[in-house]
């Protein structure tokens, strides 16, 4: 625990990763306190304030009908790490598990769950996001659904590469000969060895799934107004470049900021976990 | 008297960690003459491998680590040489043997290709083709049946012995004066490492070269070295000659060490539980043993 | 037969079958598209009468098989049928918009190798360094924002504020250029029309580095973490232990083993590519396959977004046959393997 706090304080860079992700979070909890217009995260017109650039109160300027930047930015937050959340609950685990069957088994397992994975991958995760996005109601549920389905083979691809390399190793032929069950050996003999990489992918795929859930609402294919959304914000703005920049430069910040500082702690996380090793 | 090929005098080394520096050897003195054969002997974590990477200039390199003391090298003090250098005498002068042979080797290139690199050390304009000849020539010194199939192999297509043999057909390759061997063939099976071991002591017997050979294998050592040093939490305990220590042991470190030697290996690492205080009693010289003073 | 070639036997074969998954995969996603393909197509104003013809001559009245059947037959015939809302052979389109977005992906890889790759080697060369933080500072940067966002900021800064590069487009106006490839910056060169080529290099540079940005960023990050894991190998220290020049083992000793595992994930990357072009030809009003395929998706024009899925599935197969060949060639365990 010493140890941990030691290498997480020598590293001013992962000081930053933790102080944004706090940021980030505390705002998106404490939305309702925080946000100087909590109305304005709904279908509120304001025409009065229309276009305004930043100026008090509002310090992030406001968007074409007079709502608060900075309030739907914060509200945006909280969607986006919801969403970020739900997907990697449900697609980690699948995705790891397929991938140890496959490469541990081998024969017919591997050939059929490879090559379903392989379909998968070779969407790329945007297009089939936006298929099914497409297809679907523009939901926030859907938009789950969407992001989860091209995100399983991700971790299936990583786990079935590291145990196809691990099944050759010493410690699992050792167990293999000492009659060990083959859900033994894939899940206490191989999988420890795959954490460090599931982990390190992990904290940085929450950052990654907020910046993919904003690109398919950029592409009007994700959450839907008027719920706030970074990637929507974005895409309403980019025709107004560059004399109302207010309108795409804070929400694309605010997207790099919070990817940003999951990435650092992310990284700041494979830095332990590797000098534990 | 010429210089001892290797020369190591009060040498300390410790690591800096968050919590203050780890102290790994605590001031440890020994020599190789010409042609000698030396063992260090010890458990591991009592400081043989670090020793053989200072040799090196290998931990010089380490930002962590806190090196003082005297290494020479044929007379010549390592510590007043630049980083280059020191690069310069590695692979030519010196040379180094790995505890696991195939992972020593680079999986990506053959044994032909990382032969010729090793023998560039000391001809850099060295073809290929004539690179090939000396490597196959090597590889039939180390009983090498067919050494051009060997060579167009990766180490991942030979077997443990047989990379342990290109291994050391490489490290004697430059005629080295001075070959660290850090466990040799540990990884491989007794009788296969017992095979090995018999290729390299009739090499460097042939070859004159000095040898700083690193082991916990006291059956081992006793096969191979003329002389032993006995290590302990990184001080040296024993020292003398081969026969007189293996006959009269008289630190009580090396006769613990003795009574674990597991006898119907042979192989196997020695398993000493308790930490006694008699194990930090002084270092005991054998006869005709002492270090020699002072720069020769 | 070589391991190499039975290697790439062997691909072609799975990729074959991988193709027919996705089409089945995206076949089935866009026939459960609620709402009637065949009343969207023809407007609120049509008849039921109209409806039916053309639900009939789509064969939207059969079983879910008996349509793909009719769609792998069409297929076979190089048909992907009428898009529902250019009312042109969706290959007609495709071929029209394609090779713009190849044109684009193509330069924004070659960026992602030529700068990503050398990036993340010096980072593990000199890795807890000043130079090695840098690298990784901005490589994290790179990843850490979607293109759509790049292309906003890059736009409003080097072609706005700064104005080095055109807003948006392929090439100035006033360039006719015969298309022969349909890649502009090949077509300028065979009509020897330099001042075009330098237009069409012009416009390509900030779309492509905006989509490459975080490929290039990617590259770096595993290129280094696999690099710095191969430091730590026994070979390397073999190699110090010989004597051999920093430089040369940074190059030989670890950076090539250390593309075998950085090579699968760089293949993937080009994938991401393929989608993030969508991001930023939006921006950059980029005429390519991308701008089609959204307004396919958003009119639910069910024969459009199957094939330019399709299509980009493909692309992205070959490119990792590409990648898997390469990886081959680099690793001998495979080029040497029984198995392969």
């Amino acid at each position: 625990m010493q140890r941990t706090l030691y290498i997480l304080l020598r590293n001013p860079m992962s000081m930053l990763g933790l102080l944004l992700v706090f940021i980030v979070v505390f705002s998106a909890i404490f939305a309702d306190f925080i946000a100087p217009f909590p109305a304005h995260r709904g279908a509120v017109v304001d025409f009065a304030n229309f276009n305004r650039a930043p100026e008090w109160p509002y310090i992030f300027g406001t968007d074409l009908v007079g709502r608060d930047i900075f309030t739907r930015i914060i509200y945006a937050f909280r969607i986006s790490l919801m969403l970020g959340a739900v997907v990697l609950v449900i697609a980690v685990p699948i995705g790891v598990t397929i991938g140890l069957l496959a490469g541990y088994l081998g024969g017919w397992t591997e050939y059929v769950l490879m090559r379903l994975t392989d379909v998968f991958l070779s969407i790329p995760p945007l297009v089939l996001a936006m298929s099914i996005m497409g297809v679907l109601q523009p939901t926030l549920t859907n938009g789950m659904l969407a992001v989860t389905a091209m995100w399983w083979p991700w971790y299936t691809r990583l786990v079935y590469n590291i145990t196809r390399s691990e099944k050759e190793e010493g410690y699992v032929l050792a167990a293999e000969v000492i009659g060990a069950s083959r859900l033994h050996v894939m899940f206490r003999e191989i999988l420890p060895n795959c954490v460090p990489s599931i982990l390190t992918k992990m904290t940085l795929d929450l950052g990654f799934v907020i910046l993919i859930a904003s690109s398919l609402s950029f592409l009007g294919l994700g959450v839907q107004p008027p719920t706030p959304d970074l990637g929507s914000m974005v895409a309403e703005g980019a025709t107004y470049l560059p004399d109302s920049w207010w309108l795409t430069v804070f929400p694309g910040l605010a997207i790099l900021v919070a990817v940003f500082g999951f990435n650092l702690v992310g990284d700041a996380l494979r830095e332990l976990l590797g000098a534990d090793q | 008297m010429t210089a001892p090929t290797l020369r190591i005098s009060d040498l300390r080394l410790g690591f800096r960690r968050w919590a203050g520096t780890v102290e790994v050897l605590h001031g440890i003195s020994m020599h190789i003459r010409k042609g000698e054969r030396v063992a260090l002997v010890g458990e591991s974590g009592s400081g043989k491998s670090v020793t053989a990477r200072i040799v090196l200039g290998l931990l010089q390199q380490v930002r962590s680590a806190r090196i003082s003391g005297l290494v020479e090298f044929e007379g010549q003090n390592l510590d007043t040489l630049s980083a280059r250098d020191r690069a310069r005498l590695r692979g030519t002068a010196m040379s180094m043997i790995f505890q696991d042979p195939t992972s020593s080797l680079n999986p990506v290139y053959t044994i032909g290709v990382q032969f010729h690199e090793v023998l560039r050390r000391r001809d850099p304009r060295l073809k290929m083709a004539e690179a090939r000849q000396r490597a196959a020539r090597a590889l039939a010194d180390v009983a090498i049946p067919n050494p051009d199939r060997v060579l167009d192999s990766y180490s991942f297509q030979l077997s443990g012995g047989m990379n342990q043999r290109v291994m050391i057909a490489m490290a004697l390759a430059n005629e080295p004066s001075l070959l660290l061997a850090d466990e040799p063939g540990t990884a491989l099976d007794v009788t296969v490492q017992a095979q090995t071991l018999r290729l390299m002591r009739d090499l460097v017997e042939e070859h004159d070269t000095s040898v700083l050979f690193i082991s916990h294998n006291l059956g081992v050592v006793r096969e191979f070295a003329d002389r032993v040093y006995v290590i302990y939490k990184g001080r040296i305990v024993e020292h003398g000659p081969a026969d007189s220590l293996f006959e009269d042991p008289r630190h009580p470190y090396t006769q613990a060490l003795m009574r674990a030697v597991p006898r119907l290996t042979g192989g196997g690492i020695p398993d000493i539980e308790d930490v006694s205080e008699a194990y930090f009693a002084p270092l005991v010289v054998h006869e005709g043993c002492g270090e020699p003073e002072g720069a020769a | 037969m070589s391991p190499v070639l039975r290697l790439l036997a062997k691909r072609l074969v799975t990729s074959m079958i991988v193709l027919i998954g996705v089409s089945m995969l995206i076949f089935s996603i866009a026939r459960v598209i609620p709402g009637d393909p065949a009343r969207i197509a023809l407007g609120p104003n049509a008849t039921a009468e109209q409806v039916e013809n053309l639900r009939e001559r789509l064969h939207l009245n059969e079983p879910l098989p008996v349509q793909y059947g009719h769609f792998v037959a069409d297929l076979a015939r190089g048909d992907l049928g009428i898009s529902l809302y250019t009312n042109r052979p969706v290959t007609r389109d495709i071929a029209q918009f394609l090779p713009a977005t190849l044109e684009l992906i193509f330069v924004a890889g070659l960026m992602m190798i030529v700068i990503g790759l050398p990036l993340g080697a010096l980072s593990a060369r000199y890795r807890h360094t000043w130079a090695d933080n840098t690298i990784r500072m901005v490589s994290l940067l790179g990843v850490s924002a979607p293109a759509f966002v790049w292309a906003v900021i890059l736009m409003l800064l080097f072609a706005y504020f700064l104005p080095i590069f055109p807003i948006a487009g392929r090439i100035a106006n006033m360039h006719v250029v015969p298309s022969i490839t349909g890649f502009l910056l090949v077509d300028t060169l065979v009509a020897g029309n330099l001042r075009a080529f330098g237009s069409a290099v012009s416009h390509i540079v900030l779309p492509a580095f905006a989509l490459a940005l975080s490929g290039i960023g990617q590259a770096a990050r595993l290129t280094r973490s696999n690099m710095v894991e191969t430091y730590d190998r026994p070979y390397i220290e073999m190699a110090q232990a010989y004597g051999f020049p920093e430089r040369r083992i940074a190059r030989r000793y670890a950076f090539r083993p250390s593309m075998i595992p950085s090579m699968t994930i760089i293949g993937l990357d080009f994938a991401a590519m393929l989608g993030n072009a969508f991001l930023v030809e939006a921006v950059f009003a980029w005429p390519g396959l991308s701008r089609y395929g959204v307004a396919a998706i958003l009119r639910k024009d069910l024969n459009a977004i199957v094939g330019t899925v399709l299509c980009i599935s493909a692309l992205f197969l070959i490119v990792n046959i590409i990648v898997d060949l390469i990886t081959a060639y680099i690793n001998p365990r495979i080029r040497h393997s029984q198995r392969a």
